[in-house]
């Protein structure tokens, strides 16, 4: 059973659809910045790592 | 008693190795039950009688403060574990960890502010249980700062080790904050002992939404956890051999 009506009630969410929204948003903002920051990590160790190894090979 | 997993889970080696397996299946488990937790709250989950749809924030309010101090117990933890042991996986866990808590820190009190607003009428107030909580979100941040200025590493081990420790004094203020001092906060609305205090069509979603959190931080708690161990671990053989042939 949904709680809404209509799509314009869900959007509106009462009269606080702007509270709620701009809550998600930023949730969804820094759930995907900390991913993002973490799978860079990844990247910029595993670029790191390769260098410095084919250095050691080279040297 | 069999302590071998205690070994080995001090090993970082059998601990990459492990969270090879697990990190991505844990992390997308998470990211399927917040997407249904949150999804369920904000379409199906009733109205509610007092707070009419705001109240839907809690879907994320609540797992991301749950889980703020969650992360920073098991920090304290693992600060103990190496003040007394020296095991080398607590230090990466510690760092791996803190950005992991310090985001979910960040997403409670911002929810919470835009919560506030249109149910307290301010956006913050300086009450025990906001400040404490602001208070946790700055040991954290301390904690990072600790680890990417010393350059000593085990300095930087040692230093962020002993704040870890020193600040689980703040975990039962946070928690009993709202019991001990008056505040605009509420009491929880969960607990282990007693029944929750709204119906089970709107603490079911939540219940997914936190066990969703739970697996997405464990899962991301893990793939930092593999990056730092690379890095520390550059000069074994076995680190050049997996960065490689494989790229991991």
């Amino acid at each position: 059973m949904m709680a809404f009506d209509s799509l314009a009630d869900f959007i509106q969410m009462g009269t606080h659809g702007a509270f709620v929204w701009s809550t998600y948003g930023l949730v969804l903002l820094i759930l995907a910045g900390l991913i993002a920051n973490t799978i860079q990590g990844r990247r910029k160790t595993l670029r790191q790592l390769k260098k410095r190894y084919s250095r050691e090979t080279h040297s | 008693m069999n302590w071998v997993w205690f070994h080995k889970l001090g090993s970082p080696k059998w601990f990459f190795q492990w969270a090879s397996k697990w990190s991505t299946p844990v992390f997308y488990l998470g990211l399927l039950c917040l997407l249904v937790g949150v999804i369920w709250g904000l379409v199906f989950a009733p109205t509610d009688y007092q707070q009419g749809e705001t109240y839907r924030i809690i879907y994320v309010h609540v797992p991301a403060a749950v889980l703020a101090e969650s992360c920073y117990l098991s920090l304290g933890v693992a600060g103990l574990v190496y003040l007394v042991w020296q095991m080398k996986m607590a230090p990466i866990f510690i760092k791996s960890m803190a950005p992991v808590g310090a985001a979910m820190a960040a997403i409670a009190l911002i929810s919470g502010a835009i919560w506030g607003k249109p149910t307290w009428g301010t956006w913050w107030v300086w009450d025990a249980r906001l400040t404490s909580v602001l208070v946790l979100f700055i040991l954290y941040m301390g904690i990072i700062a600790l680890q990417n200025t010393l350059e000593d590493v085990a300095l930087a081990n040692q230093a962020a080790a002993i704040v870890s420790v020193l600040g689980l004094i703040n975990l039962p203020i946070i928690k009993y904050s709202v019991n001990w001092w008056n505040t605009l906060h509420q009491p929880a609305s969960f607990g282990l002992t007693k029944k929750p205090a709204m119906p089970m069509e709107m603490w079911l979603p939540l219940l997914i939404s936190l066990v969703g959190f739970y697996f997405l931080v464990a899962g991301l708690a893990m793939w930092r956890m593999q990056s730092e161990i690379l890095l520390r671990e550059r000069r074994s053989q076995w680190v050049k051999e997996k960065v490689m042939n494989d790229g991991v």
